[in-house]
Parts: structure tokens; sequence; C-alpha cells
């Protein structure tokens, strides 16, 4: 394993923001993960501090000497500052559960931040692959090698009737959840989003808006999941989440379609105001940065807005954060200043100057 | 617990809500759960409404006139069935064996199934032969010592040596 300085990190772009890839018009990134625990000891919040000392040591071992590991560095989550613990979970590299409580927690971050393996969070072990657009089966792949290496030097507790015994009911079996981020605005725009809501709810998934306060979805970004992870093969379950986002997708498809067609005027309208005000706002709110972001996203897709790529705008997508605001200008900012460093963060990417 | 909504009822339901990246508990009462149930189904996962779940099955309110009142305790961790059913979570993999019977109508009532037809660990490892075959070893050199077949002995002593440094070198490998 290698050594990480996570200040590298915030220039970094991580592979799931490269805005490239299968349907990264439509879908932003790609996220599958496995939960797995060890034979013999209690899971996290039942385990004695000995035993959770013990599960972090081993797995470090045995990481240590895995080869599709071999770039990948580890990070003991409470020898690092509580901004830098943020810092990763807005990067999607960690739960914010793991960002408490941080005694004998560890995160193991591959080359590019593809690969991350959670240590004692609920369970012993979550490993997730996070890839750009819609990429389910490669990522599907590589977590299913990495959990087979690591099988063969670790057992797992496992029963022939229920599986991969995890701590929540709700993982076991397989272990397996997999989310696709899509970016649905003409859904919810023409009140489609509705129906999709409940299409989802009764194929064994489940649909979230990914930002925003209370029930209602800012932005536009939606997670879709699986939500059974028994008694249905890995591929199974794979197959039916990649129907319905295809499908989902498709549907978006049509609809942005009829926005052209038939609202040209009111399309272009609202996507050009909201440019005008990211680029030029001096103050902005995470809030209003993810909704005018949408807009404009939506703009470049059609082809409305040109000279931008998607990639400097999933850049700002995460670059808005707190910590991450608060890192690249290496103090602590209030949320105010939060607010005017950001608008000054987005002008510098796309503000051409204004 | 009081009902964080109506602050008179008893809560009955626990949720952990994500918002903002602040993770907030809310804690509601039978009542107020239902009233909010509508907002809870947009933003609330089902993992958190699993307490709820089984705050409201029929098995709960049996358990709850049975004279002992806390259902079946896992003999590896101590967790008993009621303490499950109040976090959510189990205790350790011997849980499920304790509360099978429980277990499959929860785990029907989330997945649908309450048998698993996936992946299956890979047991047999590469790590365990050589550790079974160096047991072995050790027991024909115990054997040949006994027997007091010396040079025999020295032989099979380096060869376990040999096997010894051959596991190590593996495990070093790509660190
Ligand atoms: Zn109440
Ligand atoms: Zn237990």
């Amino acid at each position: 394993m290698v050594k990480m300085d996570l200040n590298d990190l915030v220039n970094e772009k991580s592979e799931w923001l490269r805005g490239e890839g299968p349907r990264s018009d439509i879908v932003m990134s790609t996220r599958v993960r496995l939960a797995r625990n060890l034979d013999g000891y209690p899971f996290f919040s039942r385990a004695k501090d000995e035993q959770r000392k013990n599960v972090l040591e081993k797995l470090v071992s045995v990481f240590k000497k895995n080869d599709l590991l071999k770039d990948a560095a580890l990070i003991r989550i409470k020898d690092i500052s509580e901004v830098d613990r943020e810092f990763l979970v807005e990067r999607h590299l960690m739960s914010q559960e793991h960002a408490v409580c941080v005694e004998r927690k560890g995160l193991v971050v591959g080359k590019g931040e593809i690969l991350s393996i959670m240590i004692n969070e609920e369970d012993h072990l979550r490993m997730q692959i996070l890839r750009s657009a819609l990429n389910i089966r490669e990522a599907w792949t590589a977590i299913d090698a990495l959990d087979t290496s690591l099988g063969k030097s670790l057992t797992f507790a496992y029963s022939n009737r229920f599986g991969y015994l995890t701590a929540c009911p709700t993982n076991t079996g397989t272990g397996l959840r997999a989310s696709v981020m899509l970016h649905l605005p003409a859904l919810e725009m023409t009140g489609q989003i509705e129906k999709v809501y409940e299409a989802i709810s009764k194929l064994g998934l489940t649909i979230r808006g990914f930002y925003g306060e209370g029930s209602e979805a800012a932005g536009n970004f939606f997670q879709i999941s699986n939500q059974v992870a028994l008694g249905h093969s890995e591929g199974d379950i794979l197959d039916n989440l990649e129907r319905v986002i295809n499908r989902t997708i498709s549907r978006e498809e049509q609809t942005r379609g009829y926005l052209i067609d038939k609202k040209k005027r009111e399309t272009q309208d609202g996507i050009f105001r909201s440019y005008g005000t990211l680029k030029s706002a001096r103050i902005i709110t995470s809030r209003e940065t993810i909704k005018l972001l949408s807009a404009v996203r939506l703009g470049v897709d059609l082809g409305i807005i040109s000279g931008i790529d998607t990639s400097s705008l999933n850049e700002i997508l995460l670059l808005m954060h707190p910590a991450h605001l608060q890192k690249i200008n290496s103090k602590q900012l209030s949320s105010h200043e939060r607010d005017i460093k950001r608008a000054d963060m987005i002008r510098g990417k796309i503000g051409g100057g204004n | 617990m009081k009902c964080d909504e109506c602050g008179i009822r008893e809560a009955a339901i626990h949720l952990t809500e994500v918002v903002n990246d602040k993770v907030t508990k809310l804690h509601l009462c039978e009542q107020c759960a239902r009233e909010k149930s509508k907002e809870m189904q947009s933003h609330f996962g089902l993992t958190d409404l699993i307490s709820g779940l089984m705050d409201f099955g029929p098995q709960q309110r049996q358990e709850a006139a049975s004279p002992r009142g806390k259902g079946p305790t896992c003999g590896s961790c101590g967790m008993s069935y009621s303490e499950f059913q109040k976090f959510g979570k189990l205790g350790c993999g011997k849980c499920y064996e304790a509360f099978e019977d429980k277990f499959s109508s929860l785990l029907r009532s989330i997945h649908g199934s309450d048998k698993h037809i996936g992946k299956m660990p890979f047991r047999g490892t590469s790590v365990v032969p050589e550790q079974e075959k160096m047991r072995q070893l050790k027991e024909e050199l115990e054997a040949l010592i006994r027997s007091e077949e010396f040079e025999k002995a020295a032989v099979m002593r380096d060869r376990i040596r040999e096997l010894e440094e051959t596991v190590e070198k593996h495990g070093e490998d790509g660190s």
C-alpha cells in the first residue's frame, strides 16, 4: 500500500467526475458496494474496543498483502482532522457515519478514487467501486474480484440459508447495493418524476433526491438503488437495476426532445437565466448552486450552451461543498464566507473573466 | 422516550435522516409517524423504517403479551430480540441463528425472500492447504523423532523450514 496526502486530492479529479462514459449526458455516476463481516467477531456496534482493534489490524495486514490493493492508501480516521473527514465524505469515499466515533476506523482509497473500503463502519468491511457514467457491469466485475481475492485470506460471516450476514437485515444475503446517480431535469419539470417514484418502488428499487432538504430534491439529481439484497443473484439484481435505469434514461431523453420541440423558448430562457446567475454571482449558497448547475448542465446536454464541458460542471458540484471550500482556501470559513468563496470558485471555473 | 413531534405519546419509530451531510435522529409515535408517512416515504430509506416495521408487526404485540417479553437471546453476543427491535441492527453473525424463526418473516417482508441464492464465499483457500500440509509434516517429524530416525527427521525438518519460508514469502508479495 502507499502513502496518501489528502491535500493532493483537492486538486485531483475523481474518476467519477470525469463526465465521460456511457450515457454521461444523463447518468453522473455508478456505485457498487459489498458489505462483509469477519466470522468470529461481533459486528462493530456490539464489539469491544479490543475486538474492533483486532478487526482493524487483521484487515490492514491482509490488505497489505493483496495485489489488487498495492496502489491503495490506508487512512486511520482518528489521525485526520474533522475537515479532512468531511472532505472524504463529500468525495463519496466514505459515509457520514464513518466520520463519527472514529476510534478503530479505517479507510482504504485506491488510485483515482475508484475503489474505497471502509473498515469498521456498521459492517467490518464496506467496499465500493465508484465510476463515472453508467458502468454497472464494470463496477461489479471489479468489486467481485476484490471480494473473491480477500475471501481467500479472510473468513466472512456467512450462512447457507441467509447468505452474507450483515449488521442490518436490509443488506443480508448478497450484501450488495448498486446505486446510479442520474440527472433528470426534464422528468422533474414536466411532473413525471412522481410516476418514476411510484414505478420504482414496485420493482425492488428505491429512488431518492441526491441533494437537498426535506422531500424536495435540489437540482434534479436522483439516486436509484436496489432495495432487495436477498433471494436474487447479484446478476439478477444488477440486471433489474440496469433495465429500470435504461427505461428512465429513455423517458428523460424523450422528454428533453419534447422540451426542445415544443417549449424551446421557455427552455432556453430558463437555462440562460441560470447560466447568467451562476457565472456572475458574488455570493451563492450550495442549494442555489446545485439548482443552477442542473439548468446549465441541461443547457450543455441540449447544445444550447457551448464552451463549457460537463467535467467542469461536475467539478463545481464537488468543490462547492464546505470541507472542499475550506481545504482550497486552507482555512476555516463561516457559512457566509463559504458562500462568497463558492461564488469566487465558480467564476474561476466558468466565469470567463466576469 | 417521548415523540419529537407531539411530545406527548411514547415514541415507537426511530429514524435516522441525513440532510446536508448532517445526521439527525427523529423519534415519533405511531400516530405522528402515520401522519408524516407521506413525507417519510420520499426521504427516509427503508433501512431506517425497519425498527418501525417491527414495532408494528403482529409478533411484537404477542411478545409484549408474553410474560418474559424479551424473546430469544443470542448466545454468542448476548443481544436479545427486543434489543434488536429497538436498534434495528444485529449484534453478530450468530444472532441470525438465534433469531432464525422470527427472521424468516422479517427478511421476507424486506426482500420478498429468506433464502440466499447469490455468491458464496470461497472456502478451502490456498492458505488452508498450506497450513494443513505443515501440520501433517510436523506430525510426521514428531513420529520420526519418537522412533529415533534422526536422519530422516533432519530432512523433514528442512522441508518444513522451506515450506514456512515460502508461506511467508507469499505473504510479503505485493505489500
Ligand atoms: Zn407524536
Ligand atoms: Zn449475536
